[in-house]
């Protein structure tokens, strides 16, 4: 990926300073764009890349104030600029951006929910997924490949039915398959009934892959960059000011900004920053941990999951199979690994494909799940005026970072909430209005 | 990998344990209202450090009990019984 790492290893240190700023004086128009001809040219004449995005100096005020440069944060930004002109925006991230949650994920894109409004949410970021690389200039790698969740029990399967139903009526592809076309798609798969949780079926989401997570990230920073949008890295928010039920601005280590609006959009910290302004969350924080082998010959075409298993597998571009399972059995702010998982997840891996019993784990590694009550997000206004929120994303976040950005860009900007996140308000577990999404949010709850 | 103090069986693995959230005080069921039955149900303090909560200790004595546990680094103290 040629280029992207300018931005981010130029703020590593000296945090109140602009960093490379200079380089590129009002680049709008001078920014180029990334294409084949580029590609070659830049080969030919091992000339430098310029930067992806730049380091500006912190302004006294901004109209939005995001906290938190994941997808969720810089989606919003560049919703906000691209589509509403909002320019006056400043992404702040206490670390690097994507560092978080975005940076973690197993990189899994699907529609295939279980309620009306989890599938029409979910399918919406499918689909700006699919134009995403050419809406940004930025290749995100988005491969569908092929999305199958297996079934173990007669339960099991009844809910693969009751998805691929629910799904068919919102208009996503989803089907339930027998074990015989599970072993054409998967041909290392171990379909015979001899194994202790044979597999009697699977729900085939083909529209469901894999994409390229940090991609996502960088494109979204630079497209939202080159609108004007200000990125402040390594910039921790340690306090918002309420004043009168309104929100005036955000506390960082690098000073106060005033800000009219300020949007949460961090993971694993959501409940910290939501108390900043006041706001009690119902969500608890979990990590969810994850594992990489070594890099093979390509052998798995499709996404399998299997939530009897705790278990899914995906094979990286790069040949690596990515393992993630099930969150930590107790809530933590740890992102440490555990020898438990890795036993765990290995077993499990070996039921479902034994010929992968001489593979190495190269790396484990955790990031921090907000759990909610009904296994679906919060997102839109709080009782506090101008503190807005998009949080509370478990184990489902990445997946929904295009839809919730352009979703939480028209909240902010019309003031209105839109059809498509009305369900998911923070007010629906006063009115006991929840969202079940519990049979198709992850694995293992 | 963590050990959790039980107050009657000692100091075990924690795989022998299950989670079961901050220990949060109950409403009176004859005066609380649903809103304050809701934030009972739902809302979590969810620190980043020293916590109070409620652990079942499935796999030996069979019975809950309370610990003071830090969320970020997994030190854990025993505080007693719950019942």
């Amino acid at each position: 990926m040629p280029g992207v790492n300018a931005g981010s290893n130029g703020s590593g240190d000296g945090a109140a300073a602009p960093v490379r700023s200079g380089h590129h004086p009002g680049s709008r128009s001078r920014r180029p764009r990334y294409s084949a001809l580029r590609l070659l040219r830049h080969g030919l004449t091992q000339e430098d890349w310029p930067v992806t995005w730049r380091a500006q100096p912190m302004r006294k005020h901004y109209d939005v104030v995001i906290v938190g440069g994941g997808v969720h944060g810089l989606a919003a930004a560049y919703y906000l600029a691209s589509n509403h002109g909002i320019r006056n925006v400043a992404v702040l991230d206490k670390s690097y951006i994507g560092s978080g949650g975005s940076g973690r994920n197993t990189a899994i894109l699907r529609s295939n929910y279980l309620t009306p409004e989890g599938i029409r949410f979910y399918d919406r970021s499918v689909k700006l997924y699919e134009h995403l690389a050419a809406d940004l200039n930025f290749n995100v790698m988005f491969s569908q490949r092929g999305h199958l969740t297996l079934a173990h029990s007669d339960s099991s399967l009844r809910t693969m039915h009751w998805r691929a139903e629910v799904n068919k009526l919102q208009g996503v592809d989803s089907e339930v398959i027998g074990p015989d076309e599970v072993k054409r798609l998967v041909p290392y798969m171990d379909t015979s009934t001899n194994t202790r949780y044979p597999i009697l079926g699977a729900l085939y989401h083909p529209p469901g892959g894999i994409i390229r997570h940090d991609a996502v990230v960088w494109g979204y920073a630079r497209a939202a960059d080159a609108l004007g949008v200000h990125i402040h890295q390594d910039t921790e928010v340690t306090g918002i000011d309420v004043s009168g039920g309104r929100v005036t601005g955000v506390r960082t280590s690098r000073g106060t900004i005033s800000a009219p609006v300020v949007l949460n959009c961090t993971a694993g910290w959501s409940t910290l920053i939501s108390q900043m302004a006041g706001v009690a969350m119902p969500i608890q924080t979990f990590p969810l941990q994850a594992a990489v082998t070594e890099p093979v010959r390509p052998f798995l075409d499709t996404v399998v999951v299997s939530g009897s298993l705790h278990v899914y597998v995906s094979q990286t571009d790069r040949g690596e199979l990515v393992f993630g399972g099930s969150v930590d059995p107790f809530a933590s702010y740890s992102t440490r690994g555990t020898l438990d998982f890795v036993e765990e997840l290995a077993g499990h891996v070996l039921e479902l494909m034994p010929a992968l019993s001489k593979m190495r784990v190269l790396r484990q590694w955790a990031g921090l799940c907000d759990m909610t009550p009904d296994f679906s997000p919060i997102m839109g206004r709080t009782p506090v005026e101008g503190f807005q929120v998009d949080v509370g994303w478990g184990t489902y976040g990445f997946k929904s970072g295009p839809v919730s950005g352009e979703a939480m860009a028209e909240c902010i900007a019309t003031c209105r909430t839109p059809e498509i996140i009305s369900a998911f308000g923070l007010d629906r577990f006063a009115a006991g209005e929840l969202v079940g999404e519990k049979g198709a949010a992850a694995v293992g709850h | 990998m963590m050990i959790v103090p039980c107050p009657w069986c000692g100091p075990r693995n924690v795989s022998e344990f299950r989670f079961a959230g901050e220990t949060r005080v109950r409403p009176d069921p004859d005066t609380a209202t649903p809103e304050q039955w809701r934030r009972y149900l739902y809302v979590h303090s969810n620190p980043a450090g020293w916590t109070r909560e409620s652990w079942y200790h499935g796999a030996g004595c069979r019975r809950y009990f309370s610990v003071e546990r830090h969320t970020t680094s997994h030190e854990i103290r025993t505080v007693g019984a719950d019942q």
